[in-house]
């Protein structure tokens, strides 16, 4: 269903659930042809709806999205829910209202709450906080064309683990493949095979929840991303336009006073 | 504009009389845009309106990010993701802001070393080369202030290692430190005056733009040859220059053009590709990233400050013969500081009579010798440090210091230079067909 193709070395990263070790070293990205790389790649919004899924089901136990707006998921470029969807499914999620102090249910006003009781990082821009690839040779020209990796950082790191566990000062570590330095806070089995039932009928395999739920933390790290590829687009295409008109006016304006190039 | 003869504003009877006699401010404009301008400019004299044009954006772009932006600790942060989520057109003011950063480097850069080619830092352009070091000083305070404000990880903590250096000067370095941070450590006392700082320092530079065109425009530019503008009568003029406008307007927005389509390209395609991700991670004054690296364009002067650490001999020596006072720490900020200026020094350094280095052949090589040793230390900056890093940043440092202090001196006595030119419409002459045939 994907490639496996590219592997690269991931630059040295950080543990940021503030327990602090730094551990360096090559870990290994998968690379995964996900619809939203490249000038012209666009979000799948079926895919970002299961990921929300699986975020939802799964990830949502330990891991926060504080900077991420319920209601994005309505707006298009993103999952594309219907509003009333999303008011809904606001419904579901329990927020502190800033100015009573009191628990209240959330509307697509309120963002995703932070969760700190695991001490797990919040997600909301971490398919930008990992860099999965780096190359050729070191110069990372190809993010034009696969991204920064950071989704395939995700995919990699829930689909990486071996089994293997060890205890450092009281606190388990799990084997991590994709983590720098191999071993990581997070469980193993933290996501598993039909862990959730999709309802588009797509099989909920480990593969496909880790695309799916990479793909949808990549939404939620830049939720303007379809935006920002079309203004690009539009600036290329308008500055391309202005370079060829400018081109012209030169070479005409200049052939008063510059003749054909002299060969010596 | 003194030095080349060439026609002024003639205001007509009326309203141009009168306002020409209460402020000549059209022909100041005339004048600033009518200077006769050496003819054959190639295409590494286009930087100057690229580096207007980036100052321009970051402003513009500046002062609306600024109106969305928070500079306090526990909220910088997420205000930089709410300008990426709820602001209209957030996100590209924001990438624009980040990546125009970038060019403006790369343009200066270009422009630096088109002028340590061409020989424009001579006399009689020393002002302008010396006030343009200055711009350059400021860019770079300006830029890491400005990395600083999204409080992220590698913001936090490259403003550690950096406003770290000022605790290395002996005697005072401690207070001045805490002084400048506002505190014992970054806060947000630092992050406040940074982002006050990082607002002024662009007009400032702004001012400094002002004079270093005002003085350009007193000597006239420099060219390809390096051979002055004959300025003896108006034909003789005419014959070297063409008027800056319509001539290098046009030249110079078509060279604009295409550098904003590959700039929006990146922008819109690959934004975060020149950032560190670290810096998508919320300052943590308790976790250290693994590897601390500067924005790719402070890199080859951050090479040369790592570079001169305890285990090198000048090093040691030195902290011998000063009785400790020059430690290793304060050697690499001196030596940091010191590769800037022995660059602003260059007018001094450089003995030779001939200005263009196309007219240089041992120049050349080492010239293109600078250039790599550039791109080295760059490389160097941003490795993690080791046995190999450290010995190829130490030549490339030394070399860095040994074209300005010696061999820049050196050449002008021992090299025979070629033949120049007898004028600019010479050499034009020589290059191109007349267009009349």
């Amino acid at each position: 269903m994907f490639r496996k193709i590219a592997i690269s070395a991931v630059s040295a990263l950080t543990l940021m659930s503030g327990s602090a070790w730094a551990a360096e070293g090559t870990a290994k990205i998968t690379n995964v042809d996900f619809s939203f790389q490249g000038p012209f790649g666009k979000f799948d919004e079926h895919q970002l709806q299961r990921g929300l899924q699986v975020y939802t089901e799964v990830c949502a136990a330990c891991h926060g999205l504080k900077f991420l707006r319920i209601g994005a998921l309505a707006e298009p470029g993103g999952p594309n829910l219907p509003e009333e969807q999303v008011k809904a499914y606001a419904k579901t999620i329990t927020v502190t209202d800033a100015v009573t102090g009191e628990d209240r249910p959330a509307t697509p006003a309120d963002h995703f709450p932070a969760n700190l009781a695991a001490g797990a990082p919040d997600l909301s821009v971490m398919a930008k906080a990992r860099k999965g690839f780096s190359g050729p040779y070191g110069l990372g020209t190809n993010q034009l064309f696969k991204g920064m990796g950071g989704p395939e950082y995700i995919y990699s790191m829930l689909t990486g683990f071996t089994g293997e566990t060890k205890e450092i000062a009281g606190v388990t570590l799990y084997e991590n493949h994709a983590f720098p330095g191999g071993w990581m806070a997070m469980m193993n089995e933290s996501l598993v095979a039909d862990q959730v039932t999709y309802a588009d009928g797509t099989e909920a395999s480990l593969e496909n929840e880790a695309e799916d739920v990479s793909a949808f933390l990549m939404w939620a790290a830049e939720p303007k991303m379809m935006t920002r590829k079309e203004s690009g687009l539009k600036g290329v295409l308008l500055m391309g336009l202005l370079s060829v008109l400018l081109y012209l006016t030169n070479k005409r304006l200049w052939s008063k006073v510059k003749g054909k190039k002299l060969a010596h | 504009m003194a030095g080349i003869p060439h026609d002024h504003y003639e205001p007509k009877p009326g309203f141009q009389t009168w306002l020409h006699n209460r402020l000549p401010v059209v022909s100041l404009l005339y004048d600033t845009l009518m200077l006769p301008t050496p003819k054959n400019l190639n295409w590494m004299w286009i930087w100057g309106i690229v580096l207007t044009f980036c100052l321009a954006l970051q402003i513009v772009t500046g002062i609306v990010l600024a109106m969305h932006y928070t500079p306090n600790v526990d909220l910088a942060f997420a205000s930089v993701e709410h300008i990426m989520r709820d602001v209209n057109g957030g996100v590209m003011l924001r990438y624009l802001h980040a990546n125009g950063a970038s060019l403006f480097f790369f343009a200066v850069y270009c422009h630096i070393f088109r002028s340590l080619y061409y020989g424009s830092y001579k006399a009689p352009r020393e002002v302008t080369w010396v006030i343009g070091m200055i711009i350059y000083f400021l860019m770079i305070a300006t830029a890491f202030m400005g990395y600083v404000l999204p409080w992220g990880q590698m913001s936090f903590w490259g403003a550690t290692v950096i406003t770290g250096l000022f605790g290395a000067i002996p005697g005072v370095g401690t207070a001045l430190q805490e002084w400048l941070l506002g505190g014992f450590a970054i806060g947000n006392a630092t992050l406040n005056r940074f982002f006050s700082l990082h607002y002024l320092l662009p007009f400032v530079i702004a001012g400094l733009v002002g004079v270093h065109i005002w003085a350009f425009h007193t000597t006239g530019n420099n060219n390809p040859t390096g051979v002055e503008v004959r300025r003896t009568s108006k034909a003789e003029v005419e014959a070297d220059t063409v008027p800056f406008w319509p001539y290098y307007v046009i030249k110079d927005l078509f060279a604009l053009a295409v550098i904003m389509t590959i700039f929006f390209a990146i922008v819109g395609f690959m934004p975060n590709y020149l950032g560190d991700p670290d810096n998508y991670i919320q300052a943590n004054p308790l976790a250290t990233p693994a590897h601390i690296v500067p924005e790719w364009y402070l890199l080859p002067f951050y090479a040369i400050l790592r570079t001169f650490d305890n285990t090198v001999w000048v090093v040691q020596l030195v902290q011998f013969l000063t009785f400790g006072i020059v430690d290793s720490k304060l050697f690499g900020v001196i030596a940091m500081v010191g590769a800037i200026l022995a660059m602003a020094l260059a007018p001094w350094l450089d003995t030779s009579s001939v200005r263009s280095g196309r007219y240089r052949p041992m120049f050349k090589a080492w010239f293109a010798v600078l250039v790599i040793d550039f791109v080295v230390l760059m490389w160097c900056g941003s490795q993690v440090p080791s046995a190999f890093t450290g010995w190829v940043g130490l030549i490339a440092s030394t070399y860095w210091f040994a074209y300005f202090l010696v061999i820049l001196p050196l050449l002008g006595v021992l090299e025979k230079p070629l033949l120049q030119p007898v004028s600019i419409e010479a050499d034009f002459k020589s290059h191109y067909a007349d267009p009349a045939e």
